[in-house]
This record gives structure tokens, C-alpha cells and sequence, in this order.
């Protein structure tokens, strides 16, 4: 058993390791979040409420109980009026609340919203269901071609102004990775009140089935390999935002997780990994965590948190846009 | 369910208000659901389902039966066991309760049955109400009372049930179907505790202490011989002499306790009247109107309103008499044919001689008594028509029997009436809306009754007319807002606003007939203030000019685009009539709208409520006035379907009138006496109801013929003809090479829309396999707006159905190509846009149509095949096509069957006359000819055709026979030897439910009959209940949480017997499987049944995906497909059991997730759902481990 000490600070939150069950449906029941916690991650955070998905579901609801309604003398309707639907946000929240009476560990609520409306209410829900922190997961296509980057960006810094207002409880948003500044984009969201980042949200992208020529949710677990985006943006804000930072994708190994935590991450966090090995991979991560840091001579997870960001690195050009015409160099045959 | 203690006014309509006193004051429902009494059993199952408690705090068991024959011998069960038990039903179903009834009533039990009194099927089929129902369960001894209003309703709900409980008679609580059951009105409710105050708990426990029981053994239900049955069936003559004290006093405990005084026999108008009316039902409310207007002008008249008709009490009807009165008309809403005159009639003369000899009115000039006919069938019934029933009192030779409402210029009875004799209150708002049963407006109408009559001091009613069709109905809403309560029960005539929410049906309708001069009118228009006026019809112009209009126009659609609620333009339309109207302030009115919209959404969630307060804050600035130019100058005229060309004198004379809204207007004379129906006449309708059709891209076309066959109006087609033939063509006709082995070689085909008869469901899209190689979502057929293609694709189409259709000898009918080269003939039906049952009807029709004669059960398919005003069933040009029937819901099986036997008796006696006159008729027709008239026919088009020739050769030689009797009878019969083809079609509630038994017995015949279940898993007609086929975990009616039993395996059932050919199949999935199907099942000389999937509205499915969709039903498992041939030969091995679709490949979850009937459970009760998942999964697996191995059995059937 390791006695080095795994803490760290996320959000403002005290955590007994490094290791986050991000959002993911390994998240989604709470049998699955008891046994998370079992195998020792340090908080979790529910898979995403999705605003349009309530929307869609209460309008369907609606078209439902209206289509062929009144229309004939026979039948006025032809379903049921049921007790309750439980549309809305609801069941969520109920799920929220039931994590947080049987976790110990942290609960973070993750909201994808569309409006700022809908941003606002259901993260100060989230908060009513006791909520530790809320992450807010902008998932924003811009293809309006009319409509500038400048204009995008204001999106984003407005939501978050105006959840930071609305709610007492720590806030994190996750993004994805294309932003022209991406740098200047996290001191903005860090002006408009955010806690943290999480770096970076991993888009669902469409695919093409060849079969039917329809367009498809193309679905695929990250891989170790994707890590290094993440953890180049880890590095570079590392000490230049006062910003808990979360990564995200393509963390799978303990190696993987020294690697974010070096470039300077707060905490990991696991998705990929736990679909592919189960609820129960935690426990072995943090063991190999643990031998890796003592065999290594670290005696905390805070002294090694940062040590090769951008700033405290030797070599900080190497995390610039350099990178790639020294890696191509580097390749070149030896004159 | 309404207040504890203290009396409330609520807005309800008559089903609600009666289901409430009956689930209060009950312990055991059974149901089956019938129009218009359906109504009832869902309520009741609703709150059983919330866990709502009756008087006694527990919730009522609620059991659906198979049909309402089950239903009454459970409630005789339920009732002999010791348990308060009720039921609601109305026409066939009270008929199918019959048996029982005289049961109950034969044992003195205590029961009552709430009615909501609707025509029995006669001549035609109706759903409407009047009291024939209830009048044909006179003689089995149940006490009726009859409650005349929505009010009355829940108070003789109750005042039955305290009777019957005292009385040990049982009593038929009664009401008009529609008029007083869909009505919705505002009323006082009746507090639990003034109920349960005026229940005496000691009859209910003497009716468990007269229950069965093993610890006090008894028995009921003995077989009595001639010794002593009559005596003791006059035994129970004291309680019946006992019901009217005990309904009177029981009136007067109700007075007491309500303040509600009504009394057996009610009396209104002049004391000294001398004409006066006795009638029962809605019909008071109109003659009530009619009383007081001419009382007020002088006339001594009265109304006498029976509510207590069985038992009759002679002495207290004469007693509410006024004493003066020297005639009396009694009207009856039913008719007995050959009677000397309607039951009530008969009733009211009894009684009067029983009081004039000898009795009570001796003294007195005895009045005379007149008897007539009204609101047959719901037919309106008017204070106009009850002032010309007191008129014609007046004449000085009254006709003894008449009938109002109508122009009977056959037998001349009918009274004439002054539609000008007007009582509406002046102060009374009067609006009739114009709307489509998918738009919205009912609901919304419905919703601003409850707003008026919930929020303000104001009294409102709704009333609510719909047309037969299932898809682009068209709905009548009548609403009255008064002051005072409302009583009119009859249709706005003269409206003070009128709302017309769809613009088209300006071109149709005669909207504005309900307008009375300086009426507002207000109309949902694409168009602005500023050009609406030059796209209105001529007509309608002039209506505006002439009666000074105030008109206003909104573009509703926009508005709830905007609101993200495209479609329903309810919100919408009813802001503009609160705005319009000035009923209340603006800013209240906006208030009440927005807390109803809160009431009825709130579940749906907090989008649906957002959306709509948005389209109502959008809406006021949105309504603009018109300025009414002072000519009327447009070009445009309403449609006349009059006018059209080619059409029968028939529908001149009587189809026409009835699709322009004027059926009321044709007299007895235009109608058939026997209700034969010229077939075919759907063609003329053209509803022209889709926003959008399929356009033809010939250049990617495979002629693959997919479009043809799913389409569910057989609104577009494929023909292969002659390229010369089309020369003439409209410009745009274009035509390709024809590339199937199909037809003759060398031929041009086509694929045509019909585009006024497409409904727009986009079925023929979604399976179009061909699509462009530049752009992927371009197919061989596209939804495009219909208006620009309208005109050239309306030339296009009427081109295309009159080139000759092909020859069916030369086309092999066993594929979807070939077979889509029959000319339907059944098309343009009514149902739904997407429906999934009538893509099968179409393909019957194409393979056996010109030989088939079809049995066809009560549901949807006799709905929309043959409900009036037009018949999709069609002829060819030979005249040949289905000859259809409908007898009733519950013998569809055995009317099937019945028709078999006369077509093989027929057959019979036509072979013994032919071999009878074998002398004379073999040497004409030639001695193989004559041979083949007796021999089987080759089942092929090639044979029937040639059996066809021979049969006319055959009748041209007994016209030459002459008056010989043999040959005139054999020409009576001679038809019968080409081959018919018999189909029994009709739903599941009809094959797994109610007519189940008649089914089996069927099957179990041996007889050639071929049976078509079009298996919805719902009974969708009525609203979609649960039937035996719904599958387990799906939410229908009376299945609220999820149905948990799994489906019926009727195929399986069917197998049994070992000599059934059984068939399972779904169109969508795989189309030649179900032509092939079809094909052997109507081949097989024995009984078929075909199981066919059919998607429904009620399956909660985008109906787009309506055929796409089967294709997962049956890769999941969950329908698979099969054939199972008792000619074992036709199967290698002698396997009679073939499987043919393969092995699951899906999980359940994933097929059902795409239906809102699972998808609503797994939302709403996600544990419960997920445990009749695996329980469905497991039937899956099962089911297909099962078949699996019958596929392998070896079987033989010795036939």
C-alpha cells in the first residue's frame, strides 16, 4: 500500500486522488457510481443533461398525445393520459439527488443547454439537488457562415456569466479544442467566472453509412494516443489562468494520467477507459499511480502537478507551434 | 375526482359526469370499448390506474372483457358474488348484454348500467345517438331512467343507483350518445359526502348479504319446468309496483340534500295548456326553448319530460299532466318498423286509457295523442321543429304519426318547420368554428368551455361535430357562452362569431351560412389584411358584403411556426377569439388562456408550456382587420360537386349534396331503402388535403413498384401501356421504357400521382430504393409543394386512369412489380395519412378484386371503407370489383362464412341445371366447352377469364332457352360458376377479442373462406384500447402501465387445427412474402388465415416510416414471418411450417425504443418498463425457438 499522498484541488473541491469518472454513461446509474466510488475514484461527474433532448422529448410527448387527437367522433386521442411523464429534467435530478445521499465522493451535474435560459434554470437545479460543482458542456457547431468568431466566443462568455450569477456552487466548463486564441478564450472564461476548464470535449462526429447512404452518429472510444492534445493546452495554461484544469479524453493508462498531471491537470478524467474495462479499473490505476510516483520518488500528487508545464518545463518551445517542425527534424536522417 | 364536501361547479361532459358517480359508488367495472360510451370505461381505468379511491376508500377493480357479452356475464359474476358493479356501453354492445340482462333483472339485482344511448345498426351502420338501443331492452325488465342533460347525467347517475340499491331492480341509466355524452357543459358537482349522505349503507350491505357463499350456500340460476316458472316469475311483481315510490322518494331525498328538485314525470309550461309534448332525452332542452318563446307569445303549450320510463307509471304521467290539455304529441327517438307506433307512444296511450277507463282522468275530455319520429341517428333536432310539432297539434286533423327533422316525400309524413323561428338568448355569445381534426381546434374550444365556465360567472357549452375521415377531418365546433345556464342542445344556427381555421375550406364549405348579419368573422389566411380579399370565392365575398361582416385575419401558421409549435394553431386561434369576442377584459382573457394552457400541458413538460405562452403573447398583434370592399369581385367560385362531369345521376343527385355539407337536405326518396351503396364514387372527392405529393424522377426509376404498393390511398400508381397510346399526352407526361418481363414487350410506363387524392404521408418516399448518384437525397419519387405541380399532375393523372389498364392474363401477379400492374380498386379511402392496414386492402383488391366478395368486421377498415359519403370500393372498367359488407363487430367470421355457404350451394345448383339441361345446352356450347363449365378451373387469370366466356356464352343460350324454369333458375345462379373469392377482413379486436369464438369456429369448418387480420395490436378505431393482440410492455387503454401479458399467438392457435393455411406477414418487411402469402391463401381450397402486421397511429411511429419501420418489427424478431401450408407437399420434406424472415438480429430495446406506445413507459416508469423488456425479449426468443422448431416438424393432416 503507497503512503504517498493522491490529493488534489478541483473547482475548489478537496479530492482524495487524481482520478474523475467523467461524464459517460458508465456514470448513468447509480449502481455503476457505487461501485466508481468503490474502486476509489475521487468524484463523478454525470453524463450530460442534454437541453435539446428535454425539449425534444416533452414536444414529441406533446405531438404524440395531440396527433390524430380530436379528430375523429370515435376516438379523441389514442393513448392514455398517464400519471406523470417524467419529461423535463426531472429523472435527472432525481438521479442527482440519490448520488449524493449514497456517494461520499463529490457529485458534479454536467449540463449541455441551448439557450440561455434553459443553461441558467437547470444548472440552479442542479444546485437545489445538491450538486458539488457544475459543468457546463458547450457543444457549439458554428455553421452559420455569417456569423464571426467574435460573435461565437460572446455566446460562450455569456452562458457563463450568467450560470456563474445564477448559481453558489463551483463551475467548470468544458470546451473543445477550436478556438483561434484558445489561450485568451480560458482568461476570458475565467473573467466571465468560470472555476475551471475541462479540456476537451470529445464531439460525437457524424459518419456516413455506406450501406444506406445515411449519415450516422459515428461513435468510437478514445485511445492514449488522443491524450496529447489535451495535454499540450494543459501545459501552456498551466500558470497562466487561475483555473482548475481537467483532462479529458484519451486517458486509459496510469502513464496517461502521470503524463496530464506533469503537463499540469488538477484531475483526469475517465470515460473511454471505464467503458472498455469496467468500473472496477480505478482501483488498479490508482495502484499503479502509487508505484509510479514512489518509484519515482514523489511523495504528492501536488508536487507533480505542473512540474512539466509550459512554464516549468526545460524545453517550452516544445509545446509551441514549433513542436511539429521539430518533430519532423527530429525524424530527419542524421546528416 | 372533485370535492369532498362542498358543491362546485365544474365543466365536463356528459361521459365524465356519469363515469364519476359510477366509479364513486362501485367496486367492480368491466368494460369494452363502443362509441360514444368508451368514453366512460377510460375514465374509470384512469383513475383505477392513479390509484383513485370509490366511497369506501378502496379503487374499483377495472377489467376490460373481450366484448360487452363478456363483460355483462362478469358483471352478473361480480354481482352474485356480493359486489357493487356497473358497466357503460350503448348500441350493439347493450344488444350483446341482453342475455344478461334478463338475468340480472330475473334475479333481482341491484345494478346499474350507464348508457350512452346511440342507433343500432339497421340498414347502415351508426354511431350516432338516439334511443333505439335502449328501447330494444324493454322487455328485459331493467328500470330506466333517462337523464336529459350533462347535469342530469351525474345527478340520475346517483338517483339510479340509490334507487336500484333499494329497489333490488336493476336500472339502465341513460343519456343521448353525443348530444349529451360529448357535450360539455358547466355543472354543479355533487360533493363525496353528499353522496356518500344519501347512500344507505344497509341496502349495500344487504346486497352482500344476499351474495353466493359457501357459508350460507344457495343456488341461483335453476332450471324450472311448466309447473311453476309463471308463478314464479310473477313474484317479483311487488318491486316493481315498488320503483317509482322508491325513485320518487329518492328524488325528494336528492331535492333535500342538492337543492336539485326533479321529479318522474317533469312538467314545464303554460298551467293551462292545452298542447303539449312528452318526450325523453337531450330533445327537452330544445322544446323547453320552444315552450317558453311561445308561451311568451301566448300559446298554451307545455313539455312533459319522462325521466322514469321503465317501469311506466301510468297514474303519475297522467298526474304531471297538465289538466287542460286536449292533445299530446309524443315523440320518440327511436322506430320500430311495423308497430302501430313507438314505444313511448304506445306508453302515453296505455296510460291515458288506463286513466280515462274508469281512473283518474274520467272526468275529462280524453286528449288526443299523435306519435312522431325525430333526431334519428343524432339529426338535429330544433325549437324550430318542436314549434311545428305544436302547430301541427293546432291542425285540426293532425297526422297520427309523423316525423320532424326530415322531408319524408316518400310516405309523407314529415311536418315542415320555419328554420326562421329563432330562441336563442340575445346576450348569448353563439361562435362555430371551422377546423381540422389535426389543427387543434377542438381541444382548444374545449379548452376556452372550461376557461369560461371555471374562471368566470359566465355559463358555457361545446358541442363538437366531426366528419367521417380519419385523415383531414374536418371538425364543426359549436360553442355557446351565456349569463344563464344553457340548455340548447342543438347546433348553432345563427353564429355571432364565426372562425374559420383553415383557409382551404373556404373553397369547399359554406362557412359563412352560420354567420348571422354583423357577425364577426375571423379567418386563419396565408394572405394579409390587405390581399385576402381577391383569393376569397365569390361567395363568400358576397356573404361578407351582405351580411356586413366585421372580418379579420390572422396568419395562425406563421405564428406557431415562430413559437416552434409548427401545426397547431389551437393557442393561436383561441387568443383570437377571446381577443376578438370581448368576453372578458384582454388582460384577463390572456391570463385564463395561459393558466388553461398550464392545466393542459403541464405534463407534457416546461417546452411545451413556454411555447405556448409564446404563440399567445404573438398572437393579438398578429390579428388584422379587413377592409371590406363594397362589390364583391373575384373569379374564384366554390366548388361544386354537382357540377363535376362524369360523375353517376346518383352522385348529382345525393353523394354530391352530401360532400357540400347539405345532406341533411336530401329527402327519404334520394335515399336506397335497403342502404345498397353505388361503389367507387372516392374518386370524386379529391380532398386535395396534402401540403405536399411525390414527384416523379423517371430518369432514376427502377420501376422497382415499391411506391404503388405501400401507398395506403393507392394514390400513386404504375402502368405499363402502348407508346402509342400516349400520344395526346398532356405536355409533362413523361414516359419511359418499360424494363420488366411483366406485360407486353416494347411497352412505356409511367408512375403516377394522383395529387388531389394524396394525403402526404410520404410512405412511397421513405421506400424508395433509387436514389441520384450526384445528390443522395434525391430519389426516384420526392415530396415536393403540391401547388406548383397541381395542375399539370392533375392533367397528368386524369390521362393516366384512362389508358386501358393492362392485361391481367399476361402479368405475373407473384411479385411487386407484376402485381403493381393491377389496377386497385380500392382507393382514396379516409384513413389515416400512413395507414399500415389499407396498403393490404389495395393489394387484395389488385389480385382478386374482380372476383372477391368481402365479409367486412366493424372497426377502422368498415370506417374508411364504407362510411358515407363515398366508397373506396371500386369496379374496373368491366364493371367487376369487391362486393363488400359489413354486418357487426362481433360475427364478422361467421358473415364470411355464410356467404361461402350460398356461394357453394349456388355453385351446386347451377352444376345440377347445367348437367339437367345437358341436351339442349351441350350442343350449342360444344362439347368441351360444356365439360369445362363443370370442371375446377385452373386457378390462373387465364382460366377465369375463360370460365368468364364461358359463363356468358352460357347465359346467351338460356336466353334462347326462354321461360324453360331450369334454365331461368340456372340463370338466377349461373355467375356462382366463376370462381369467388372470399375475404373475411378485420381488425384485432375483432380476431383476438370479440369475435374470436366465431373465428375458430370458422377456420374449424374446412370451408374455403379466407380471413384477413389487419393487426394493429389495438383497437384502434375506438382510440386505441388494448386488445389480446397488444404486445406485452406496450401502453394502450386499459393498459396504462405498460400491457402485462404477452400477445395472443393466433397463428399458432390456428395451426392447431392442422388444415388451416396460416400466414404471417408484413408488407413493409418483405412485400413478396405477403403477395406470395396471399396468393396461396386464396388458393388453398380450405379456410386461410393471413395475420398482417399493420402499423397504426396508435403505435405512436413517425407514420412516414410507417412500411421502413416493419422492416425492423421483423428483423427484431418481434414479427416474424411465416407461412404455414397444410399442403405439406408444396414444403420439402412435407414441413408445412415455413419461416421466412431470419433469425433475430436486433434487440427488442432497439425496435421498441422507436415507439412511443414502449418509449412512453420506459420515460414514465422506467423500472417497470425495463422488466417487461426482458419479459418481451424473452417472448422474442421464445416465439423464435419455437418456430425454429416447428420449421423442422414433419406434419400430416388427413384431409
Amino acid at each position: 500500500m503507497t503512503t504517498i499522498d493522491l490529493r488534489t484541488r478541483y473547482l475548489g473541491l478537496e479530492l482524495k486522488n487524481p482520478l474523475v469518472a467523467g461524464a459517460s454513461p458508465m456514470t448513468g446509474h447509480i449502481a455503476q457510481l457505487k461501485a466508481l466510488e468503490d474502486a476509489g475514484v475521487a468524484a463523478v461527474v454525470l453524463p450530460s443533461l442534454f437541453e435539446e433532448q428535454i425539449e425534444h422529448d416533452e414536444m414529441e410527448l406533446a405531438r404524440l398525445r395531440d396527433f390524430g387527437a380530436e379528430g375523429s367522433p370515435e376516438a379523441t386521442n389514442y393513448f392514455p393520459e398517464l400519471t406523470s411523464y417524467r419529461t423535463g429534467p426531472d429523472a435527472y435530478l432525481a438521479q442527482l439527488e440519490q448520488a449524493k445521499r449514497e456517494l461520499s465522493i463529490p457529485v458534479i451535474g454536467s449540463l449541455n443547454g441551448v439557450s440561455s435560459g434553459g443553461w441558467v434554470r437547470y444548472a440552479k437545479l442542479f444546485e437545489q439537488a445538491g450538486a458539488d460543482a457544475v459543468e457546463l458542456n458547450i457543444y457549439y457547431v458554428a455553421t452559420d457562415a455569417l456569423a464571426s468568431a467574435e460573435a461565437v466566443e460572446q455566446r460562450y462568455l455569456q452562458l457563463v456569466q450568467q450560470v456563474r450569477a445564477a448559481i453558489g456552487i463551483p463551475l467548470a466548463v468544458k470546451i473543445g479544442p477550436y478556438f483561434s486564441a484558445l489561450a485568451q478564450m480560458a482568461l476570458r472564461l475565467q473573467q466571465a467566472g468560470a472555476h475551471g476548464l475541462v479540456l476537451f470535449n470529445r464531439f460525437m462526429q457524424p459518419d456516413i453509412d455506406l450501406e444506406s447512404l445515411q449519415v450516422r452518429p459515428g461513435v468510437e472510444l478514445s485511445t492514449s494516443a488522443e491524450l496529447l492534445l489535451p495535454l499540450r493546452w494543459i501545459a501552456i495554461l498551466k500558470g497562466r489562468v487561475a483555473l482548475s484544469l481537467a483532462a479529458t479524453t484519451g486517458v486509459h493508462t496510469a502513464h496517461d494520467v502521470v503524463k496530464l498531471l506533469l503537463a499540469g491537470a488538477d484531475v483526469t478524467m475517465l470515460a473511454s477507459a471505464l467503458l472498455r474495462h469496467g468500473t472496477a479499473y480505478p482501483r488498479q490505476l490508482l495502484q499503479q499511480l502509487g508505484t509510479w510516483l514512489e518509484q519515482n520518488d514523489y511523495s504528492s500528487v501536488e508536487q507533480l502537478k505542473g512540474s512539466m508545464s509550459q512554464l516549468h518545463c526545460p524545453d517550452p518551445a516544445q509545446f509551441e507551434r514549433a513542436n511539429y517542425m521539430k518533430a519532423l527534424m527530429s525524424y530527419s536522417s542524421p546528416t | 375526482m372533485g370535492s369532498d364536501t362542498a358543491s362546485t361547479t365544474v365543466t365536463l361532459d356528459g361521459n365524465e359526469a356519469a363515469a364519476r358517480i359510477a366509479y364513486l359508488t362501485n367496486e367492480v367495472i368491466a368494460i369494452y370499448p363502443i362509441t360514444p360510451a368508451s368514453a366512460m370505461g377510460e375514465f374509470a381505468d384512469a383513475w383505477a390506474a392513479e390509484g383513485d379511491p370509490n366511497l369506501w376508500g378502496t379503487t374499483p377493480q377495472v377489467i376490460e372483457m373481450q366484448s360487452e357479452a363478456g363483460a355483462a356475464g362478469a358483471v352478473h359474476g361480480a354481482l352474485q358474488a356480493g359486489a357493487l358493479t356497473t358497466t357503460f356501453t350503448a348500441s350493439q354492445g347493450l344488444l350483446l348484454m341482453i342475455p344478461n340482462m334478463f338475468k340480472i333483472a330475473g334475479e333481482l339485482t341491484p345494478t346499474v348500467f350507464h348508457i350512452a344511448a346511440r342507433t343500432l345498426a339497421t340498414h347502415a351502420l351508426s354511431i350516432f345517438g338516439d334511443h333505439s338501443d335502449v328501447m330494444a331492452t324493454r322487455s328485459t325488465g331493467w328500470a330506466m331512467l333517462c337523464a336529459n342533460s350533462v347535469q342530469e347525467a351525474q345527478d340520475m347517475a346517483l338517483v339510479a343507483q340509490l334507487s336500484t340499491l333499494r329497489a333490488r331492480v336493476p336500472f339502465l341509466h341513460f343519456f343521448d350518445g353525443f348530444r349529451t355524452s360529448h357535450e360539455v357543459n358547466k355543472i354543479v358537482s355533487l360533493p363525496l359526502e353528499d353522496v356518500r349522505a344519501l347512500l344507505d349503507e344497509g341496502l349495500v350491505r344487504a346486497h352482500r348479504a344476499r351474495a353466493l357463499s359457501p357459508d350460507r350456500p344457495a343456488l341461483r340460476g335453476t332450471a324450472q319446468n311448466p309447473d311453476v316458472f309463471f308463478q314464479a316469475r310473477e313474484a317479483c311483481n311487488p318491486f316493481y309496483a315498488a320503483v317509482p315510490g322508491i325513485v320518487s322518494d329518492t328524488l325528494d331525498a336528492f331535492a333535500a340534500r342538492t337543492g336539485r328538485r326533479y321529479r318522474l314525470f317533469e312538467y314545464y309550461g303554460a298551467p293551462d295548456a292545452e298542447r303539449v309534448i312528452v318526450l325523453m332525452g337531450s330533445g327537452v332542452g330544445a322544446v323547453h326553448e320552444a315552450v317558453a318563446a311561445l308561451q311568451a307569445q301566448g300559446s298554451k303549450v307545455g313539455v312533459l319530460a319522462v325521466r322514469l320510463y321503465r317501469p311506466f307509471d301510468g297514474e303519475a304521467f297522467v298526474a304531471a299532466l297538465p289538466p287542460s290539455v286536449r292533445s299530446l304529441a309524443v315523440l320518440d327517438r327511436t322506430k320500430e318498423p311495423g308497430a302501430l307506433g313507438e314505444p313511448l307512444y304506445q306508453d302515453v296511450l296505455a296510460a291515458l286509457h288506463e286513466a280515462w277507463d274508469g281512473g283518474p282522468g274520467a272526468s275529462r275530455p280524453l286528449p288526443q295523442v299523435i306519435g312522431g319520429r325525430y333526431g334519428l341517428s343524432s339529426k338535429e333536432f330544433t325549437p324550430a321543429m318542436a314549434k311545428a310539432v305544436f302547430d301541427h297539434l293546432a291542425e285540426p286533423k293532425p297526422k297520427r304519426h309523423f316525423t320532424v327533422g326530415i322531408v319524408d316525400d316518400v310516405s309523407h309524413t314529415s311536418l315542415r318547420w320555419d328554420a326562421d323561428f329563432d330562441t336563442e338568448g340575445k346576450d348569448t355569445t353563439r361562435a362555430v368554428f371551422f377546423g381540422l381534426g389535426s389543427d387543434g381546434t377542438v381541444s382548444a374550444v374545449k379548452n376556452t368551455v372550461k376557461i369560461v365556465g371555471e374562471n368566470t360567472p359566465l355559463h358555457a357549452q361545446g358541442y363538437f361535430v366531426y366528419d367521417s375521415k380519419k385523415s383531414g377531418s374536418i371538425t364543426v365546433s359549436h360553442l355557446r357562452v351565456s349569463p344563464r345556464p344553457i340548455h340548447s342542445t342543438y347546433l348553432i344556427q345563427r353564429a355571432n362569431f364565426v372562425a374559420c381555421h383553415q383557409f382551404g375550406f373556404l373553397e369547399r364549405l359554406d362557412v359563412l351560412s352560420y354567420a348571422e348579419p354583423g357577425a364577426t368573422f375571423l379567418l386563419n389566411s396565408p394572405y394579409g389584411a390587405a390581399e385576402v380579399w381577391q383569393q376569397l370565392p365569390r361567395e363568400t365575398q358576397q356573404q361578407i358584403i351582405d351580411k356586413r361582416l366585421s372580418f379579420y385575419v390572422i396568419d395562425a401558421a406563421k405564428v406557431a411556426q415562430e413559437a416552434g409549435m409548427p401545426g397547431r394553431i389551437n393557442t393561436v386561434m383561441q387568443t383570437c377569439f377571446f381577443g376578438l369576442s370581448n368576453m372578458l377584459p384582454r388582460d384577463e382573457a390572456i391570463a385564463q388562456i395561459k393558466d388553461a394552457i398550464t392545466k393542459t400541458y403541464h405534463k407534457r413538460g416546461e417546452a411545451v408550456l413556454r411555447r405556448n405562452y409564446a404563440a399567445v403573447d404573438a398572437t393579438l398583434q398578429g390579428v388584422a382587420p379587413v377592409t371590406v370592399p363594397a362589390r364583391a369581385t373575384s373569379t374564384l367560385q366554390r366548388h361544386s360537386f354537382a357540377a363535376l362531369d362524369g360523375t353517376s345521376d346518383f352522385f348529382k343527385r345525393v353523394t354530391a349534396l352530401i360532400l357540400s355539407g347539405h345532406g341533411d337536405l336530401l329527402p327519404v326518396s334520394a335515399l336506397p331503402a335497403d342502404g345498397t351503396f353505388p361503389v367507387g364514387s372516392a374518386i370524386w372527392e379529391k380532398r386535395s388535403i396534402a401540403a405536399e405529393i411525390p414527384i416523379w424522377d423517371d430518369t432514376i426509376c427502377t420501376q422497382c413498384g415499391l411506391c404503388a404498393i405501400v401507398c395506403p390511398h393507392a394514390a400513386i400508381r404504375m402502368k405499363t401501356f402502348a407508346p402509342a397510346a400516349a400520344s395526346g399526352a398532356p405536355a409533362g407526361f413523361v414516359t419511359r421504357p418499360w424494363t420488366g418481363k411483366e406485360g407486353p414487350a416494347g411497352a412505356a410506363m409511367r408512375i403516377q400521382v394522383a395529387p388531389e387524392d394524396c394525403t402526404g404521408c410520404g410512405v412511397c418516399v421513405d421506400v424508395c430504393p433509387a436514389r441520384s448518384k450526384e445528390v443522395a437525397k434525391h430519389k426516384a419519387i420526392n415530396m415536393q409543394p403540391k401547388e406548383p405541380h397541381l395542375e399539370r399532375e392533375r392533367a397528368n393523372f386524369a390521362f393516366f386512369a384512362a389508358l386501358p389498364e393492362s392485361d391481367r392474363r399476361t402479368i405475373a401477379t407473384d411479385g411487386v412489380k407484376g402485381s403493381q400492374l393491377l389496377e386497385p380498386l380500392f382507393q382514396f379511402s379516409g384513413a389515416c395519412a400512413g395507414c399500415g392496414e389499407t396498403p393490404y386492402l389495395k393489394l387484395l383488391s389488385q389480385l382478386f378484386g374482380d372476383r372477391m366478395v368481402v365479409a367486412n368486421a366493424t372497426g377502422c377498415s368498415s370506417i374508411y371503407g364504407g362510411n358515407l359519403p363515398t366508397t373506396p370500393w371500386s369496379a374496373n372498367a368491366e364493371g367487376r370489383g369487391p362486393a363488400w359488407a359489413n354486418s357487426l363487430f362481433e360475427d364478422n367470421a361467421e358473415f364470411g362464412l355464410g356467404m361461402r355457404l350460398a356461394l357453394d350451394q349456388q355453385r351446386t345448383l347451377a352444376h345440377q341445371l347445367v348437367r339437367e339441361l345437358r341436351s339442349e345446352l351441350q350442343p350449342a356450347l360444344g362439347q368441351a366447352a360444356y365439360d369445362a363449365l363443370l370442371l375446377p378451373q385452373p386457378r390462373s387469370e387465364e382460366g377465369y377469364a375463360e370460365q368468364r366466356a364461358r359463363v356468358a356464352e352460357l347465359k346467351r343460350q338460356l336466353v334462347r332457352l326462354g321461360d324453360q324454369p331450369s334454365a331461368e333458375r340456372l340463370a338466377s345462379v349461373v355467375d356462382a360458376l366463376v370462381e369467388r373469392s372470399v375475404w373475411i377482413i378485420g381488425g384485432d379486436g375483432w380476431a383476438y377479442d370479440i369475435g374470436f369464438g366465431g373465428l375458430d369456429h370458422v377456420v374449424a369448418s374446412g370451408r374455403n373462406v379466407n380471413i384477413l387480420v389487419l393487426d394493429t395490436e389495438v383497437y384502434s378505431n375506438t382510440g386505441g384500447q388494448a386488445s389480446k393482440a397488444t404486445p406485452r410492455g406496450a401502453v394502450a387503454k386499459f393498459a396504462a402501465s405498460g400491457k402485462p401479458s404477452g400477445k395472443k399467438d393466433l397463428g399458432m392457435i390456428a395451426m392447431a387445427y392442422g388444415n388451416v393455411y396460416v400466414a404471417q406477414i408484413a408488407l413493409g418487411a418483405q412485400p413478396r412474402q405477403t403477395i406470395r402469402a396471399l396468393l396461396e391463401a386464396e388458393a388453398y381450397p380450405g379456410p386461410s388465415l393471413v395475420i398482417a402486421y399493420s402499423t397504426c397511429i396508435a403505435h405512436g411511429i413517425d407514420m412516414t416510416t410507417s412500411m421502413t419501420h416493419q422492416k425492423d418489427a421483423v428483423k427484431s424478431g418481434y414479427w416474424p414471418l411465416y407461412r404455414f401450408s397444410p399442403q405439406g407437399a408444396d414444403h420439402p420434406g412435407g414441413k408445412p411450417f415455413a419461416l421466412d424472415s431470419r433469425k433475430p438480429a436486433m434487440p427488442i430495446k432497439d425496435f421498441v425504443a422507436t415507439e412511443a406506445r414502449f418509449a412512453m413507459l420506459a420515460q414514465a416508469k422506467p423500472e417497470q418498463a425495463q422488466q417487461l423488456l426482458a419479459l418481451a425479449q424473452q417472448d422474442v426468443d421464445e416465439r423464435w425457438r419455437l418456430y425454429e422448431q416447428l420449421a423442422g416438424v414433419e406434419r400430416n393432416v388427413p384431409q
